[in-house]
């Protein structure tokens, strides 16, 4: 049985001192299987993308273990691995705006991925390619991101996440810039990143209406994770 | 893939046009090495062409360009009887500004010892050397006076009946050449009531004295013409040039020279230190501060345009940073940008300069090994303009990128 895709166990994030301290994550714990996909849902303030960017390896926590991919990567805030290239190797990421580069087109945004992850030029663009036309936006891979709508985008986001074959995906609120039928559609997007790329994928989202999609809900409430009960997942089995 | 080049096409109108200031920034600095160097070629063009081997000047002066000098011409024949002395020259310098067809007309006036020196050294670019003792004169095309242009100086007209290029004294005027008791005539040209005056005067100091009480002929002497007072003397030169008889020890003849009260004696080379040391000097000193002003300003607009360049993208850095993009990445894009802006206005600097730099009011001489290190210059420049946008980029955290 291969390592969960993440681990993270009794994460707590505190900014500030004394009267000014201002605990952000109190206790959280939360694995994901490889081939998963999990949806994060919770109240503004309530510490979701704390927990998510402890995770994302770019807000260490102040106190807790970050796992990925069975390797221990954060104890507390100390780095265990070089942070920058972990990233590089294992996580893939997907925000509310798709931060598509704008001077290059789609093909590069993907390209640029694979590049900074010593993949030779020839061989990024292929894969870069490959990864678009497999999200369905191939025929724009020449045009720049101004030239392309919201939805188009956030594809190619989520082809540059998934660029290096990443074994977790980490996506911050993705269809809050899209209308109900584009959201559905990057969601169906992540779930079938999940079960084809067997790669463990954590969603931040308010959006009630794509739930279904998920294998697993939780909450976030007060800087503590809340397993939500199987019978209030609202994805059918 | 290269994301400088990328960016910059991204960004092509702001990259054109600073690209474009720091181009004419950049030919500003060429130009003034170019000016430095054309003052030195000016300087030193006529010490160089007029072919002496020793300058023999006033006595305790640094003449005659330095400063003034006067000798008296027949020095000419005392230099000629010194043994190794092949030719001696008398030589007038001096700078005229005059009217002509209503416009300003300043030059330098040279004078060649005729019948012997008839201007045959000259590189003429069109007519021909002087033919008679007096009435022409050969004139550089910077005068602006086409050939048969008859030029009003004092109470005589010259003919100009050659043309040279580029031939111009210390301080950027065209250079003209006359024979000597022209140039003489020129530089001594006074009104005739100055004339009339100076005779009056004369005869009245006679007067006052006793002889001129006794020998009344001489009271008319006084009164005529200088040139018929055996007791005044003939007009000075400003200087006497010296060619030594082939194989003759200069040495030699210099010592003997240097050994007589009245004159001062300089190697060719030693009156092309004089000119470089005094008169481009300060010039050579004002051009390199500007051109290191200007060297500086260079950096610092490129340095903020980087820098500008770089905050417009902080967003983008950090996103390279989250996905895990190399400092050498980050850092690379912005060396590679800085280095653009600055190869580019190198370039642009010399293709303006090209067609520039001739229609400047002084000679512009760049030379290879200036172009070399301005070349090297901007590079140095070009990278530390780029260390304020790179240490910038280094400092974006990658979590900016989930900020709104």
């Amino acid at each position: 049985m291969s390592a969960p895709a993440v681990e993270v166990q009794h994460l707590r994030k505190v900014y500030g001192s004394g009267h000014t301290e201002v605990v952000a994550i109190r206790d959280a714990s939360l694995t994901i299987a490889r081939g998963e996909i999990v949806g994060m849902l919770g109240p503004s303030g309530s510490g979701k993308s704390t927990i998510l960017t402890a995770m994302a390896l770019i807000n260490p926590p102040t106190s807790g273990q970050v796992t990925i991919g069975g390797e221990a990567v954060l104890d507390g805030p100390k780095a265990l691995v070089d942070l920058r290239a972990f990233r590089r190797q294992h996580l893939g990421f997907v925000f509310q705006k798709a931060n598509l580069i704008p001077f290059l087109t789609a093909l590069e945004n993907v390209q640029i991925a694979l590049e900074v992850n010593d993949t030779a030029p020839k061989a990024a663009r292929a894969r870069a390619m490959e990864l678009l036309d497999y999200l369905g936006v191939g025929e724009r891979a020449g045009n720049l991101p101004v030239a392309l709508s919201g939805g188009e985008q956030q594809r190619v986001a989520v082809a540059r996440a998934l660029a290096n074959n990443p074994s977790l995906i980490l996506a911050d609120e993705p269809t809050a810039a899209l209308d109900s039928q584009r959201g559905r559609q990057v969601m169906e997007l992540f779930a079938k990143v999940a079960h084809e790329r067997n790669a463990g994928v954590l969603v931040v989202t308010h959006d009630h209406r794509t739930l279904d999609v998920f294998d697993r809900i939780v909450d976030v409430e007060d800087g503590t994770i809340h397993e939500r009960a199987p019978s209030q997942t609202v994805k059918s089995s | 893939m290269n994301l400088a080049v990328r960016d910059i096409r991204h960004n092509s109108g702001r990259f054109v046009f600073t690209t474009l200031g720091i181009g004419l920034l950049l030919m500003i600095v060429m130009g003034m090495g170019g000016i430095y160097r054309g003052l030195i070629y000016e300087a030193t063009l006529l010490v160089d062409r007029v072919g002496a081997d020793l300058w023999v000047v006033q006595g305790g002066t640094r003449g005659p360009f330095a400063e003034v000098s006067r000798i008296s011409a027949s020095l000419e024949d005392r230099v000629r009887a010194v043994p190794g002395v092949a030719n001696a020259r008398r030589f007038v310098s001096h700078t005229i500004q005059r009217v002509h067809q209503g416009r300003p007309l300043r030059m330098v006036v040279q004078g060649l010892s005729w019948p012997e020196d008839r201007g045959e050294w000259v590189p003429l670019v069109a007519g021909r050397a002087l033919r008679q003792a007096h009435y022409e004169m050969i004139a550089d095309l910077s005068l602006h006076l086409p050939l048969g242009e008859k030029v009003t100086l004092g109470r005589d007209v010259y003919e100009v009946v050659g043309h040279t290029r580029g031939m111009v004294g210390t301080s950027g005027d065209g250079l003209t050449f006359f024979t000597v008791s022209d140039a003489l005539a020129i530089q001594s040209d006074v009104p005739g009531e100055a004339v009339r005056l100076e005779r009056a005067a004369r005869r009245a100091r006679l007067e006052d004295i006793e002889i001129g009480r006794l020998q009344p002929l001489l009271l008319d002497r006084a009164a005529g013409p200088s040139g018929s007072i055996p007791a005044l003397s003939k007009p000075q030169v400003s200087a006497v040039l010296v060619t030594l008889q082939p194989g003759a020890d200069a040495a030699a003849v210099r010592a003997t020279l240097a050994n007589w009260p009245d004159i001062s004696v300089f190697s060719t080379q030693e009156q092309k230190d004089l000119l470089l040391s005094g008169m481009v000097d300060k010039a050579k000193r004002q051009l390199g501060l500007f051109r290191v002003l200007l060297i500086i300003i260079s950096t610092i607009i490129i340095a903020l345009i980087i820098y500008t360049l770089t905050l417009d993208k902080i967003r983008d850095i950090a996103l390279l940073k989250l996905i895990g993009a190399r400092n050498g990445v980050i850092g690379g894009l912005i060396l590679q940008q800085s280095l653009l802006m600055g190869a580019f206005g190198y370039a642009l600097a010399w293709v303006i300069g090209q067609f520039t730099f001739p229609h400047f009011p002084r000679l512009v001489v760049v030379e290879p090994s200036d172009l070399i290190s301005l070349g090297f210059i901007v590079l140095i420049i070009s990278t530390l303009a780029s260390l304020l946008g790179i240490w910038k980029a280094l400092r974006v955290e990658p979590n900016t990128v989930l900020s709104a």
